[in-house]
């Protein structure tokens, strides 16, 4: 009888225990997100690999088309200026009176007639410009620090910013970037989400290190 | 003076020829032309009898009072549906507010009167109808005043006229609307007396257009517009490479799409084409987009723009057929080099692509036809659809739309539009079907302004002025292989050397040659035609040659031109004085261009003040002098000079060429090839028509030709470098 | 096929027509309005201008199944809104067409620009209206007749 209840007091115990760690981590979980489950410790040299990665797809044409220096939207895989002169409109970056991005952009992809759509389609304020005004994509080292510079991304931790690669519905556009006029699919970035997601999980979990220089 | 008051035998044989001729163009098709160049003599052909218009197919008096004026142009922007009814209503002394205007179907009585087929172009609308207009204006006013007199029992000269109302000496009056049955049945007189310039209320005047509000609230029907009973929409899956025939297709999943009726085969006026007919444009679309298509190739040459610029340079580099031929061919060769301009040009293919896509609506019920078009060719056009469906052109009748637009593209010597459409009504007898042209189909369908290289060797005299001057011109012919080919002189199209070969500059020891390179691509005129690329050539080169001598841009023009090139020196001298003042003023960051140029009759002489911002041109404001002639529609001109200005920045823009490789058209829409939009046009112009009472010119085309070379000239003085190369993909 | 019913100038209108079609063809065809105009169908010229909510949209490239019941505004009704009687008024006086295909567009657009800007600048009306083409080139016009309709708002 006293070993049966030793050996119910133990599970009890290890049961509260493993019950405990339980709460600890769905309660922590709840805070920063459903499953970002961060180790510290990855190192730099990972932490800045995998940057690398996470930077290949922010300057794709996808992402970086709508993160321009300049007063307009670029478009195609060429990245040419948007056609129909449509401008960035001041700060918003939601175009002009005329010719506001949701004039054409809807909340979805239209592919019968190759425009593609995603919630408040806007341009990426100056502030998160990632070309300079020659077009030119900025370096690895400058789109890191404009990406973790805590006064011009809205205020974005490591975790901040790996949720919003996980679960911003302009992001996840990216991968779902509807059809051309022509009916061809539009290119993908160069990793998939998963892969992106996964990346960005490294980096921050490294602390978000930048490569240095200019 | 003198030109109003000619009597109307007289006038069309004014220092100028005919040349009548029939000809049977490819398909047999049989056209008869009158046409008037000055340059073909006349050969031993009498000239036709001067034709007699009956006023009741122009007027029509409605007993409201309104007062249907019938014109027997297409309207496509230009204006004509309101001054041709001005030169009438005017003679007619007609209560303006109650004119309505109407678009005359093909027929015989509407036919140009000095070309002798019913068409627009040549901006000859008011230079060839000036007159008939008016007589017909003053004839009705002569039968409405027989009418009244005869009614009051008093005579003629005892009447007079105003805002449509005849007034009798003893204090009668009626209105027109009252006096139009019997005036309708008066004789119509053979020859009627015009007013004087002086006499005119309207002509002359500013006169809003009578098409303005019903433009505006979208209640103005175009051809695309239509909507007849039972109508179906086809579209046509046209060849990738001009040319090509449809060697097999599967249309299943075409037809698999809702509202698809039919797909089917037809003929094209070069190969064959898929047309899918559906009840609407959407299901066409998708239908066509469905479509797999094998071509056949076989046999074609695919043009490629890259390879003919070669080919072009190196023909450019050798004497072509001459066109002038004057002093001494040789004397070039004996100036030093360093008193030599040498210069190559080069011009890419240009589509027209008016606003409204070109479409055509045709119903065949087997022994006649009906049929829709915004057309600028009506009596080709109607001849065309007529031998599609195996009809007599008079079992064709043939309503002219309200066109959005057309530069040239509407008048095609092959009626390609109708011709499809027509080809697909037979198929669907007794179903009205309109063809729709989509956007891509015009970008890509041909008929283009070729693409033209010039070389050129001026031999600079010790006075700075030309000694010499050896030209060449490379360019496929228009004209050649049409109906009208009877207009090539001695192997030479003239629409590809004008603006060079009749140039009103003062040049000794002129030779200029052309060749005319066979290319499967079809081309065609476009607004201004040779003017577009021979006075960007003739202005560039007449500036470089005013600032070698250290001479302003003016007076080396001023010395230059011939003294009988009075229209152009009259514009050139109201351009500096209208212009001096803010020439003087302008900013560091800006600078002047100027050019001048004749064409259609009508000089023009233009300054812009250009300067550069992101890498473009930015044209802030042109003034621009025209003489014209007698100014029928001061406001119109205006209008016409203003846009047409902008509308000759076309040829500059950075994506604006059309481009071929290995056969196929590189451009597909206004993403890839640009037209100018309002950032891209002068931001202001000050237009200033030249005092003339002499017979009015045209003032559809000459705004073009001066504001590439204006814009040029004035960029070379801001950067240094000289642009001979269109378009100007960089600054 | 999907049956689809539209606020179309304040008016509810029931249309069965494939869920892709853009509400251009819609608007033209299915409800027989021409006044909006197609110039390209990739929303490069602007013709088919409409208001949805207000906002200035290219109907070419809008399928009608995005459209919801969000408000349709045409050009056939624009002289009912005060600011779109004043610049179709400023459009006659001006003479500013000529063709006259891209103007419903360049209507729309313009009274898009004024209902948000009433005193536009220079810049204002240039990059409101530069995504608008006319082939016939009547910008000086267009731009004059903005001011003027300006100046009386």
């Amino acid at each position: 009888m006293l070993s049966n209840s030793r050996f119910f007091i133990r599970t009890l115990l290890i049961g509260l225990g493993f019950t405990a760690t339980l709460i600890v981590m769905t309660s922590s979980a709840a805070i920063e997100g459903i499953h970002h489950k961060l180790n510290s410790g990855a190192n730099r040299v990972d932490g800045l690999a995998a940057w690398e990665q996470v930077y290949s797809v922010l300057i794709s044409p996808r992402c970086i088309n709508c993160h321009t220096a300049t007063n307009y939207p670029q478009q195609g895989d060429d990245r040419h200026r948007h056609f129909a002169n449509v401008v960035r409109g001041g700060h918003e970056g939601k175009g002009v009176p005329a010719l506001k991005c949701v004039g054409c952009h809807q909340e979805v992809n239209a592919d019968s007639t190759g425009v593609p759509g995603g919630p408040n389609w806007h341009l990426a304020p100056l502030s998160m410009k990632w070309q300079d005004t020659n077009d030119r994509p900025l370096s690895s080292a400058a789109v890191c620090r404009a990406v973790t510079d805590r006064s011009r991304n809205h205020n974005m931790d490591g975790r901040a910013l790996l949720r919003h690669n996980e679960e911003d519905k302009l992001v996840l556009w990216g991968w779902n970037p509807g059809r051309r006029p022509d009916g061809t699919m539009r290119t993908l970035p160069p990793l998939t989400h998963a892969e992106f997601v996964n990346a960005t999980r490294t980096w921050v979990e490294a602390g978000t290190p930048c490569p240095r220089g200019r | 003076m003198r030109a109003a008051m000619k009597k109307k035998d007289d006038l069309h044989l004014d220092r100028r020829s005919f040349l009548c001729a029939s000809t049977a163009a490819a398909g047999g098709l049989l056209v008869s032309l009158y046409l008037d160049f000055p340059a073909f003599a006349q050969e031993g052909r009498p000239a036709p009898p001067p034709k007699v218009y009956p006023p009741d197919a122009f007027v029509r008096i409605e007993p409201n009072g309104k007062i249907f004026i019938t014109v027997n142009r297409l309207e496509f922007g230009q204006g004509v549906q309101t001054s041709l009814p001005m030169l009438l209503a005017d003679e007619l002394d007609a209560d303006w507010s109650q004119v309505v205007a109407e678009l005359a179907p093909a027929a015989e009585v509407y036919k140009d009167p000095v070309r002798g087929i019913q068409m627009v172009g040549g901006s000859g609308s008011i230079a060839t109808s000036f007159q008939q207009y008016r007589e017909l204006g003053a004839k009705t006013r002569a039968m409405l005043i027989a009418a009244a007199a005869k009614r009051w029992n008093v005579t003629p000269d005892q009447c007079r006229t105003a805002d449509s109302v005849v007034h009798g000496s003893g204090g009668q009056s009626a209105r027109y609307s009252e006096l139009a049955s019997e005036a309708g049945r008066q004789p119509v007189p053979a020859s009627v007396q015009l007013k004087k310039p002086s006499q005119f209320r309207l002509v002359g005047k500013p006169v809003r257009r009578l098409d303005g509000r019903p433009k505006c609230d979208g209640s103005l029907k175009f051809g695309l517009d239509l909507d007849l009973a039972g109508m179906k929409v086809a579209l046509v899956a046209h060849p990738p490479v001009f040319g090509a025939r449809v060697k097999s297709f599967d249309a299943a999943a075409a037809r698999g799409i809702e509202g698809v009726r039919d797909v089917f085969e037809i003929p094209l006026v070069k190969g064959s084409g898929v047309a899918i007919v559906a009840d609407k444009f959407w299901p066409a679309k998708q239908g066509r987009d469905h479509l797999k298509i094998d071509w056949d190739f076989s046999g074609l040459t695919r043009a490629d723009s890259s390879k003919l610029r070669v080919q072009y340079k190196q023909l450019a580099r050798t004497a072509g057929f001459s066109s002038v031929a004057r002093g001494d061919a040789k004397a070039i060769e004996n100036i030093a080099a360093s008193n030599q301009i040498v210069a190559e040009f080069e011009f890419p293919y240009l589509p027209h692509v008016p606003m409204e896509p070109l479409n055509a609506t045709v119903r065949f019920d087997g022994d006649r036809a009906e049929v829709w078009v915004g057309s600028q060719f009506q009596t080709l056009d109607q001849a065309a659809v007529a031998e599609v469906l195996g009809l007599k052109p008079e079992r064709v009748t043939f309503h002219t739309e309200m066109a959005g637009g057309g530069f040239g593209r509407r008048a095609t010597a092959d009626s390609e539009v109708p011709r499809e459409a027509a080809q697909i009504a037979k198929r669907m007898r007794g179903t009205p079907v309109k063809l729709v042209w989509s956007r891509e189909d015009d970008v890509r369908g041909g008929y283009y302004r070729p693409m033209v290289v010039h070389r050129v060797e001026i031999g600079i005299g010790a006075d700075g002025m030309p000694s010499a001057w050896r030209h060449v011109i490379v360019g496929q012919s228009l004209l050649a292989e049409t109906p009208f080919a009877m207009m090539m002189k001695d192997n030479i199209d003239p629409t590809t050397v004008e603006g060079v070969n009749d140039t009103h500059y003062i040049i000794p020891n002129f030779h200029v040659s052309a060749h005319h390179p066979k290319v499967n691509v079809p081309v065609l005129w476009w607004r201004s035609v040779g003017h577009t690329h021979s006075a960007f050539v003739m202005e560039t080169l007449i500036d470089e040659l005013a600032a070698r001598a250290k001479t302003d841009p003016f007076s080396y023009r001023r010395k230059l031109l011939k003294p009988e090139a009075r229209k152009l020196r009259a514009a050139l001298d109201l351009l500096e004085t209208k212009s001096s003042t803010w020439r003087r003023r302008l900013p560091k960051n800006q600078a002047v261009g100027i050019a001048c140029h004749e064409s259609f009759d009508t000089g023009v002489a233009c300054a812009v003040a250009v300067s550069i911002e992101n890498k473009r041109p930015r044209i802030h404001r042109a003034s621009v002098a025209v003489d014209c002639g007698l100014a029928v529609n001061p406001l119109s001109i205006e209008s016409q000079f203003q846009a047409g200005l902008a509308f000759g920045m076309s040829q500059l823009m950075a994506k604006g060429a059309i481009t071929l490789k290995d056969g196929l058209v590189e451009q597909r829409n206004f993403d890839e090839y640009v037209p100018p939009y309002m950032p891209d046009a002068p931001v202001a112009v000050d237009v200033h028509i030249v005092p003339s009472t002499e017979k009015p010119t045209g003032c559809g085309e000459p705004p073009v030709p001066v504001i590439s070379p204006a814009v040029v000239n004035a960029l070379t003085r801001l950067t240094g470098k000289r642009y001979r190369n269109l378009p100007l993909v960089a600054v | 096929m999907a049956t689809y019913q539209l606020n179309v100038n304040g008016q509810s209108k029931k249309v069965d027509v494939d869920p892709g079609t853009p509400l251009l063809w819609v608007l033209r065809e299915d409800l027989k309005m021409t006044g909006t105009k197609y110039g390209c169908g990739i929303s490069a010229c602007g013709a088919c201008t409409v208001h949805v909510d207000g906002i200035a949209t290219r109907s070419c490239v809008v399928p009608v199944s995005l459209i919801g019941n969000r408000k349709i505004t045409t050009i056939e009704a624009i002289a009912q809104d005060p600011v779109g009687r004043v610049v179709q008024d400023a459009w006659v006086e001006k003479d500013v067409v000529q063709c006259g295909y891209c103007q419903s567009g360049q209507i729309m657009s313009a009274v898009a620009l004024l209902k948000a800007t009433p005193k536009p600048t220079d810049q204002n009306i240039e990059e409101s209206m530069g995504g608008n083409l006319c082939r016939c080139a009547t910008y000086v016009r267009i731009r004059e007749a903005i001011k003027s309709a300006s100046q009386q708002l």
